[in-house]
């Protein structure tokens, strides 16, 4: 299998795209956010197809289209109940400009099912190369943020009184989630997305319980699910996203299970 | 003699059609341990996000000696909604203050956790996710995030409001244990008169439009009522 240029470079990307997922995955659910991952995904899918009408990469149409949309939804976060409103309403148009795009532009449906679902067979080096990069620049943001973060994320009303600068840290952070969306695009596809951003994450919450083992066992859940897919979609030719999708929601509902064991009566 | 920590002078804070305080001036004394006696909606948590620079007081002024960056606040909010499955051990929360660049801690800052842990009496069930925590034993977490970084000023706002009797004298204990062994000067917010006349050495009583601050040696339950309209 590794004697394909192409799966090699699958699986580069995707365990670039794992560790990403899986580590910013840990503040996503700890800020409540797994709801807005879904937006960003189709917001996502409307900026790819963007990019592809213009004649630029499907990556940078999406980097664009989610880093913009998530500074705004950043700014509206004001009222809890009306945001969700806005951002359903913001999800359905950038569907709807998605489908536009992708019409204008002439492109087959497959291109339209490959930015949906991913693909690994389209993944050249110089695609490798661009997850890698970016995917360093959101992890070293992270690391220099980390406590920060870290408070915010765990305890917002305490790092609120203590005086730290939680408005701009909501606001970098939304911005690495629209990286990570982007980047993680490219493997499962922008439907599938918040399944590597969410689950490995909220799984791990229940086996460990501080920050930096959650994001170990994060990463790990995200890495197995993205090895194991892709092989399992090499060796059966059905799609690598069903097979992620699959494995992230068994290691989720064992979590739960394992939870409600643990703590049950 | 005594040093001001904290003197509030003239004070006044009004929200658009709602005037919280027109004039109100007191002094908090280094070391001393005061309570904020008042019912609800009378203005206290305004009070203290005044204090801590969080809201513009519409006139008057609060000085902080020798100066505001000097002086380190620890802080007890009143309301921190973690559910039962909140995920992080008590000691990891309670890291979650510690300033500084380092993902990782250093030992120094391992052992100012350490030691807070071992102040609020947590430290034995520092691996226990705070969602599982009791009431009281969330509260003492809570306490120790807050003097982790070693704080010269502690607030509590309302911290026992939730404890039943025999956890509300505990968590106080602790809390004058830091402000007789540690010095920390105490900012204690509550309803509870009888809570504050066994541990604080001043009142600030405020009602509507009125305030009074006073020495709480000599004043009983009864008076402290009158004063503060609980
Ligand atoms: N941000 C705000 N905007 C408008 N009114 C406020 C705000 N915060 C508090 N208030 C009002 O100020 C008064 C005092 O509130 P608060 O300080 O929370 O009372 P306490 O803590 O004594 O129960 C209340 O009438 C409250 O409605
Ligand atoms: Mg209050």
């Amino acid at each position: 299998m590794f004697s394909l240029a192409f799966m090699r470079n699958a699986y580069l990307a995707g365990t670039f795209i794992a560790v990403i997922c899986g580590t910013i995955g840990v503040f996503v659910i700890a800020r409540n956010l797994s709801f807005l991952t879904h937006t960003l995904s189709e917001i996502g899918f409307a900026g790819a197809a963007f990019g592809i009408f213009m004649g630029w990469t499907a990556l940078s149409g999406m980097l664009i289209f989610t880093v913009i949309s998530s500074v705004i939804v950043g700014q509206m976060s004001v009222k809890q109940s009306r945001r969700e409103a806005s951002i359903s309403a913001i999800s359905a148009l950038f569907i709807g400009l998605g489908i536009l795009f992708l019409s204008l532009s002439n492109q087959t449906s497959s291109y339209a099912t490959s930015i949906l679902f991913g693909s690994v067979i389209g993944i050249a080096a110089g695609d490798v190369l661009r997850v890698a990069i970016l995917s360093g620049i959101v992890l070293l943001v992270m690391l220099g943020l980390y406590r920060p973060l870290k408070f915010d994320s765990f305890d917002a009303i305490g790092a609120r009184v203590s005086g730290l600068w939680t408005t701009a840290i909501s606001v970098v952070f939304l911005v690495l989630v629209a990286m990570s969306v982007s980047v993680a695009a490219q493997i499962v596809g922008s439907l599938l997305i918040f399944i590597l951003l969410t689950l490995p994450a909220a799984a791990a919450r229940y086996f460990v319980h501080t920050v930096s083992k959650m994001i170990g066992l994060s990463i790990l859940f995200a890495i197995v699910g993205v090895w194991l897919g892709l092989y399992l979609g090499y060796v059966t030719n059905l799609p690598v996203s069903f097979f992620i999708a699959a494995i992230e929601c068994v290691f989720y509902f064992t979590a739960l299970g394992y939870q409600r064991l643990h703590v049950g009566s | 003699m005594t040093a001001p920590l904290i003197a509030v002078q003239h004070l006044g804070i009004a929200f658009p059609n709602n005037q919280v305080f027109k004039d109100l001036s007191f002094d908090i004394q280094r070391g001393d341990f005061v309570t904020v006696i008042g019912e609800n909606g009378v203005g206290k948590t305004t009070l203290i996000r005044a204090l801590l620079g969080m809201l513009k007081p519409t006139s008057g002024q609060i000085k902080y000696f020798p100066n505001k960056k000097a002086i380190k606040v620890g802080y007890v909010p009143q309301f921190r909604n973690l559910d039962q499955e909140y995920p992080l051990t008590i000691e990891d929360f309670v890291s979650l203050n510690m300033r500084g660049w380092r993902p990782w801690l250093s030992k120094a800052e391992h052992r100012q956790v350490d030691t807070a842990l071992r102040v609020t009496n947590v430290k034995k069930i520092k691996q226990r996710p705070l969602g599982m925590a009791s009431g009281g034993e969330k509260q003492r977490a809570y306490l120790a995030q807050a003097i982790v970084q070693a704080p010269q000023l502690l607030i509590l706002d309302e911290s026992t409001a939730s404890l039943d009797n025999e956890m509300k004298y505990e968590l106080l204990d602790l809390v004058q244990n830091l402000n007789q062994t540690s010095h920390i000067t105490v900012l204690f917010i509550t309803h509870d008169l009888p809570l504050a006349k066994q541990y604080a050495k001043h009142y600030l009583a405020l009602r509507p439009g009125q305030q009074e601050f006073g020495a709480m040696a000599g004043m009983s339950v009864e008076q402290l009522k009158e004063v503060s309209d609980v």
